[in-house]
């Protein structure tokens, strides 16, 4: 099932660190219309953080787009980072555990995934990549 | 948005007042890293209690922030990681190991004297 838009979207150009900032502030804002506790809030403004630096470090630019969904009785919020980056050249490495192309940290995705209910990335090499994740209120 | 830093005493606080962007959490670590030599600091405590996001580039600056000030000669403290912050550093993976932590200001002060307390008490071989 589709889920079904419940307003307009937010859509954030992703251009530098200032914008990571106004992403996850715009996603907190919208996130806690729909009822998220403080700590949904922070997981999800934590995620968008994460999705928005990719696009700074790896793309130099892209969009955050953010949304409040339903879907049959759930609601949630639906983010999709995208950019026309490099694109990720090994999709499977990049959901390790302790995998980082850039600063040895080790985090990034999987990290990302753990925050939310739903995860999904697509990537072209040379295309770009777009990731969508949603977290469902409860 | 630059962070205030304020001298107390043998210390330095750091305290974040809003949302920092990875240019304003770069500038801080440079200014404590500049500062805890300029007032002979034996502590530097970084207050995050207005932090309502750590993502993995604050918590690797933070980190950053302890291993130079621990090699500059003085000790770090973070104090004031809010509940839901945890929440969410933990379900990302992020530790913060070997950095030290208090619950607040207050907390953090007493860490540092109990940490720096040997230092500055410490008879100085050379005199009698």
């Amino acid at each position: 099932m589709r889920p079904t838009l419940l307003q307009d979207d937010i859509r954030v150009p992703i251009t530098s660190d200032i914008d990571i900032v106004y992403a996850r502030q715009k996603g907190r804002e919208l996130a806690s219309q729909l009822g998220f506790s403080s700590s949904e809030l922070a997981l999800i403004a934590t995620a968008i953080s994460e999705l928005a630096r990719n696009i700074v470090r790896y793309a130099g630019n892209g969009a955050i787009v953010i949304k409040l969904v339903e879907r049959g009785e759930k609601r949630g919020v639906h983010i999709v980072a995208t950019d026309e980056g490099p694109g990720i050249r090994n999709i499977a490495l990049a959901m390790q555990d302790g995998y980082s192309t850039s600063d040895g940290l080790g985090l990034g995705l999987p990290g990302v995934r753990r925050l939310m209910d739903e995860f999904e990335v697509v990537s072209k090499n040379g295309e770009g990549t777009t990731v969508t994740i949603k977290k469902w209120l409860r | 948005m630059v962070v205030p830093i304020l001298k107390q005493g043998q210390y330095l606080i750091a305290s974040i007042q809003a949302a920092l962007t990875d240019a304003d959490l770069l500038k801080m670590r440079d200014a404590l890293a500049e500062q805890v030599g300029r007032f002979r600091s034996r502590g530097v405590i970084v207050d995050v209690t207005a932090l309502d996001v750590m993502d993995s580039f604050a918590a690797r600056t933070l980190s950053d922030i302890a291993n130079m000030i621990r090699l500059r000669g003085a000790e770090t403290v973070i104090v004031g990681i809010q509940p839901e912050v945890a929440f969410s550093m933990v379900q990302l993976g992020l530790k913060l190991e070997g950095v030290a932590t208090a619950l607040d200001l207050e907390e953090g002060l007493d860490y540092l004297d109990h940490k720096t307390r040997r230092i500055n008490r410490a008879p100085n071989p050379f005199t009698r």
